[in-house]
């Protein structure tokens, strides 16, 4: 081949180059989610190539600095004005910077850096073959109850892989909330649901209840992921765009330059409105609403238990935040369509969640059954469509998510000899046994009844005023009548620890670490803090609530 | 100057606090501390009242700032304090009788070992009623007359070893409870219509507020009075009071306490002004209470009790005099003060005997006793000869003039309301004769061999315990406790013709409460001269029932009025019927409804939650196949819900 040739083919091939504009990357703005995915990615590298011993110590480092580095960074992008004034889309339009989305990416850090706690939590289980253990299998993949196993658990071995995992599953919840197309909404979902499904299944006790637990999330997981999907097939279908803006703009007719085949699709209004249902209820699946609310209480109770508390806390942020957008920024055209639905949704869920939570005798799925009913009230303040309405879930979101990860960190405290004690009548009498923890377990129970001087009344208040305000009164009167109900089963707790007589042989309460004393006294100073002296941090939600479009 | 205000409240408020946290460490010293502190707030409204008198009559009034309590938009609750020619009086007679009273207590409670707390009770009360006297809002105001109840509970309990003497403080404070509901509803009446509840403010705005406005705050404001002062339907109390030590008496009966719902009555003229029905209400209230008291008075044995049913009575003349509006209004403070005077002193002058007598009440016990206490002897019949309308004597010029106003009232109501007043007088005359005469003079029936009497109703649980086993030697009592009672007397003697000649008290308090001549239907001389008359009358009576006969150590059967006087005129019995019986069976049938309805409704409504509870629970049945199902179908209603809404 000829010089010249080979320097056509050289021009030839550099040419077009030029042309094509290299995708503009915002990494900055980006910074928390980055950070994060970055870390899980140098957690999988420790996994090959640092030797066992120090995994652990590896793992947890760098799963506390990292996010800690991102809530800093999150802390700094929203000091320099990125969640209001220079608020923006970013990444080609993937992915919204502004104030809902640095809120609920700290709300999801500081509720992940409480969850690195409890993960690395090593003092609860007794001391196995001389090793520490922690509420993690020894082996995985090793079979329940097989030789494998216990050669496993002789050998010391432990899941280490649940901080990557853990990482990954927070780096996707990170950009859930963010997400700005359909596309990215769908990716991000899934590659936080991914890891949650894993980290489900690999608890070191009851393992098959675990596994069990795992396989149905995954299953029930894998087919609302088809709706959600699907029903973007649809919006696209509908709009010629995954973009929200662009949807946003079809939806309400606004678009400006229409093709003839956008033309045709845009008078097809089942496409967007079955689209949109399919997507939203991909959304509800995630936070738990009725009917998608069945999987709850199986995979908490199944769910390690640490693994339990940051699932139930930061994925109904990350769902919720992603909702907001989706009923905010790309449907607000169709405020007339959903929301009848969601009221009902609302309702039934408020209503269903409470109900059935009064006749469990279970701690954790008790829990379970109060995410539902809180989601239910999280709903009503969704379907405000007013700026309060957002404000009051940004709130909401971040007073629930820390009693809920210290609550669950309490009932990792609770322990017989078959780990944790989880069933109610074992709590009996815990007041006169160990009167902190009751306290701080009361405390929290307080919180998700909604009582004053709580943040649970806080936040409550906020949504049912948002609520009332938008014209929703029956949501508010049925909101209130489901947490009397609520109050029920949550002070029903109270009275048995603190007004029944201990069993003889109760559980006794491990003395934990300081990594889940740090979580524990983290959830009960942020619980009376937003009780007590709410307004601040309302005041910054509300600054907070605005979308970028 | 107007900054010393505060201080005439904080000082017995710090002795208060002083002497009921310091502990065992100030029982040595603690009497002089409240002593001293109750003369320095004294000595604080005698400067504040020379002030005043050095200014003229329209800038007399003075008003001090100390903070605002409850500063929420709409709802302006302030702690400021405002004196002015009404509030003065009130704080020299209260912080003067007071201390007098203090001083006194200093022998009287000589050997009780809980001296200390004593004199903080005392003090607290003094503070509580100054508060009273000086608020400028009726808010504050209500603070005071709260602390007033629950100091005179403290002190009417204080001997609470004794189970009488619990009931009483009991009683005492359960039928103040009614009346200061009627006071907490005047102030939220005042806050709905007028949307304040400062003097200022409310009382400029009666100007324009409709006439059945002002008679519902007015009712209330008397039920209030009622309560503090002891009037008809909420006198019961005032009898059992007297289990306290005499000169929580004294201070009760004198200074503070009773004299409160005249206070707050007068203070409200504004408001009686615009609505003559409840100021009618008032009058009649005053009246009967003037002739149930005088009654009572009569024929109670024990002689603090009689003279419970005096106050009772004299306090009627007071409220009567201050539902007849503004000709009334300065008669009433001038009879309060004179009468503070009068009636401190005779207490004091019973706890003297009672003191000489081992602490014997009954009177029948008691006899020829003017040999033994010549001081008290004097005093005591000088306070006597006050409270009757001895010519010259204080209670002359006050009881005289509320009677003047009485019949000025005119028509009907004023021959009625005069010809009641003048009965009282009669009466009180008769009385007060009947203790003059049963104490001092007459036989020394306490030589007898004391006989336990079954049958007499009054006899106290104290006077069984001491008097029965050993006869008493009367003695004077030690000078701290006869100086107050002779200054007292003085009062007693001169302060009607000090305030009376010349309207001197009328120039005084007209700017306050205002001032109208009354006319009466007849001479203002023949009125002077009926009340004379009738006084004389009623001596006559009782000397010649009491003097002239021996006094039987046992009192007789009595009349069917005599036997019921002796029970209060019923009033126990009345209350037991009516409001306890009444009460018990409105409870009873409450607490039917409250099980089978309100219970009913909540279990059933509980049961049906959890019956229902447990059937959806059913449908977690942990298949996962069937949880795909139910979110297939709420996905499928979903949509069509969806599809449904833009349908419609």
């Amino acid at each position: 081949m000829s010089a010249v040739a080979v320097h056509s083919l050289w021009t030839m091939a550099a040419d077009p180059i030029d042309k094509i504009d290299a995708p503009k990357i915002e990494y900055g703005q980006l910074s928390p989610t980055l950070i994060v995915i970055g870390a899980a990615i140098i957690g999988v590298l420790i996994e090959a190539f640092v030797p066992r011993k120090s995994r652990y110590y590896a793992q947890v480092f760098l799963s506390i600095v990292s996010l800690a580095a991102a809530f800093a960074a999150v802390i700094a992008l929203a000091t320099r004005g990125y969640g209001t004034t220079k608020a923006g889309i970013v990444a080609m339009g993937a992915i919204a910077v502004d104030g809902p989305a640095l809120f609920l990416q700290g709300t999801i850090l500081l509720a992940g850096l409480l969850g690195v706690f409890t993960f690395a939590e090593r003092r609860l289980d007794p001391v196995a073959h001389g090793n520490q253990v922690d509420s993690f299998a020894a082996q995985a993949a090793s079979v329940p109850g097989s030789d494998s196993e216990k050669a496993a658990v002789k050998a010391g071995f432990t899941t280490t892989e649940v901080f990557p995992l853990l990482l990954f599953a927070i780096g996707g919840m990170l950009l859930f909330p963010a997400a700005n197309d359909l596309l990215t909404l769908f990716i991000a979902l899934e590659v936080f649901s991914l890891p949650l499904y894993l980290l489900c299944a690999v608890a070191r006790r009851k393992r098959i209840m675990s596994q069990e637990a795992a396989v149905k999330y995954f299953l029930l997981g894998a087919f609302a992921s088809a709706f959600t999907l699907f029903g973007i097939a649809l919006l696209y279908g509908y709009a010629g765009s995954v973009s929200y803006a662009t949807i946003a703009q079809v939806v309400d007719g606004s678009i400006e330059n229409v093709t003839p085949a956008l033309a045709e699709t845009m008078g097809n209004d089942a496409l967007l409105l079955i689209g949109a249902a399919m997507l939203v209820m991909g959304l509800l699946f995630k936070v738990g609403a009725v009917p998608f609310h069945m999987w709850t209480p199986d995979v908490y109770q199944g769910a390690p238990t640490p693994v339990t508390g940051f699932m139930a806390a930061a994925t109904k942020v990350a769902a919720f935040g992603a909702l907001l957008r989706l009923l905010y920024v790309v449907l607000p055209g169709l405020s007339w369509d959903w929301r009848p639905v969601m009221w009902a949704v609302a309702i039934v869920t408020m209503l269903g969640g409470a109900i059935v939570a009064i006749t469990q005798t279970d701690i954790k799925r008790l829990l379970a059954y109060s995410s539902i009913a809180h989601a239910g009230f999280i709903l009503a303040g969704v379907i405000a469509t007013s700026a309060d309405g957002i404000s009051s879930v940004l709130f909401y979101l971040g007073a629930y998510s820390f009693v809920t990860i210290g609550a669950f960190a309490v009932v990792t405290l609770v322990r017989d000899a078959g780990g944790e004690a989880t069933h109610l009548s074992k709590w009996a009498g815990l007041g006169r046994r160990s009167p902190l923890v009751a306290a701080v377990f009361a405390v929290f129970l307080l919180a998700f009844a909604g009582i004053p001087l709580t943040s649970g009344f806080a936040g409550k208040f906020a949504v049912f005023k948002a609520a009332a305000e938008g014209g929703a009164g029956a949501i508010v009167v049925v909101g209130v009548i489901s947490s009397a109900i609520a109050a029920f089963f949550y002070i029903r707790v109270i009275v048995l620890m603190f007004f029944s007589e201990p069993k003889p042989e109760g559980p006794t309460v491990a003395v934990p670490s300081p990594l889940t004393m740090t979580a524990i006294a983290f959830g009960v100073v942020v619980t009376l803090v937003l009780g007590v002296a709410p307004q601040y941090f309302l005041d910054l939600a509300g600054q907070a609530g605005v979308f970028v479009r | 100057m107007e900054n010393l205000i505060a201080l005439l409240v904080v000082a017995p408020l710090l002795g208060a606090a002083v002497l009921l946290c310091g502990g065992r460490r100030l029982d040595a010293v603690g009497h002089w501390i409240g002593t001293v502190l109750a003369a320095a707030s004294f000595v604080i409204g005698a400067i504040l009242f020379a002030d005043m008198l050095g200014k003229g009559a329209e800038e007399r009034e003075m008003t001090q700032h100390l903070f605002s309590w409850v500063p929420v938009e709409g709802f302006q609750a302030d702690v400021a304090f405002q004196l002015d020619q009404l509030s003065m009086t009130f704080v020299l007679l209260i912080s003067g009788v007071g201390s007098l009273i203090h001083v006194y207590s200093i022998g009287y409670m000589e050997h009780d070992e809980r001296r200390r707390r004593f004199f903080g009770y005392l003090n607290l009360f003094l503070a509580a009623m100054l508060l009273l006297v000086l608020a400028d809002n009726y808010l504050l105001l209500y603070v005071g007359w709260e602390g007033v109840g629950l100091a005179s509970y403290l002190l009417i309990g204080f001997w609470q070893h004794k189970p009488s003497a619990a009931t009483a403080a009991k009683k005492a404070f359960l039928v103040n409870r009614v009346g200061d509901m009627g006071l907490s509803i005047a102030i939220m009446l005042m806050f709905a219509w007028f949307g304040t509840f400062a003097f200022g403010p409310v009382l400029e705005a009666t100007g324009e507020t409709s006439e059945g406005k002002l008679t519902a705050i007015g009712l209330m404001l008397l039920l209030a009075a009622c309560g503090k002062s002891a009037q008809v339907p909420l006198q019961s109390w005032l009898g059992d009071a007297m289990e306290g030590p005499t000169p929580v008496s004294a201070l009760i009966h004198a200074a503070t306490m009773v004299t409160a719902g005249v206070y707050l009555i007068v203070r409200s003229g504004a408001i009686f002004n615009g609505a003559p029905d409840a100021q009618l209400a008032v009058t009649v209230v005053g009246a009967v209470t003037l002739l149930f008291g005088a009654i009572v008075g009569c024929a109670k044995d024990d002689i603090k009790k009689a003279l419970a049913g005096s106050t009772m009575s004299q306090i009627g003349y007071m409220i009567l005099a201050a539902g007849l509006g503004p000709i009334g209004y300065v008669f009433a403070i001038m009879h309060l003060v004179t009468h503070g005077f009068f009636k401190a002193g005779l207490f004091l002058g019973a706890g003297s005997v009672m003191h000489g007598m081992n602490d014997e009440v009954d009177m029948r016990k008691y006899g020829g006793l003017r040999k033994y206490m010549p001081v008290t002897f004097v005093t005591f019949g000088l306070g006597y000869l006050a409270i009757i309308g001895f010519p010259g004597l204080s209670g002359f010029f006050s009881k005289d003039k509320i009677i003047e106003a009485a019949f000025a009232k005119g028509g009907t109501e004023g021959w009625i309301l005069g010809g009641v007043a003048l009965l009282g007088a009669a009466i009180t005359a008769y009385y007060m004769t009947r203790v003059m005469l049963m104490t001092f003079f007459g036989e020394e029936r306490w030589r007898h061999a004391p006989t336990p009497s079954p049958a007499e109703p009054s006899v106290e649980p104290a006077a069984e315990t001491h008097g029965e086993h050993a006869e008493p030697h009367p003695h004077e009592s030690p000078s701290s406790m006869t100086i107050p009672m002779i200054v007292l007397a003085f009062g007693s003697v001169f302060a009607g013709a000090f305030f009376g000649i010349g309207d001197r008290f009328i120039h005084w308090l007209e700017p306050v409460t205002g001032h109208a001549h009354g006319h009466p239907p007849v001479s203002a001389l023949t009125v002077t001269l009926s009340t004379v008359a009738v006084m004389v009358i009623g001596v006559g009576l009782a000397y010649a029932q009491y003097g002239r006969r021996p006094v039987p150590v046992v009192a007789p059967r009595g009349s069917l009025l005599t036997r019921a006087a002796r029970r209060d005129l019923l009033q126990d019995d009345f209350n037991h019927v009516v409001l306890v019986r009444g009460g018990e069976h409105l409870t009873r049938s409450l607490v039917y409804v409250d099980h089978t309805l309100v219970d009913g409704v909540v279990n059933g409504t509980a049961a049906s939650m959890g019956g229902l509870s447990g059937r959806l629970r059913r449908l977690q049945n942990g298949f996962a196949r069937s949880y795909a199902v139910s979110m297939f179908g709420g996905a499928a209603v979903l949509i069509a819900a969806t599809l449904l809404m833009r349908a419609v």
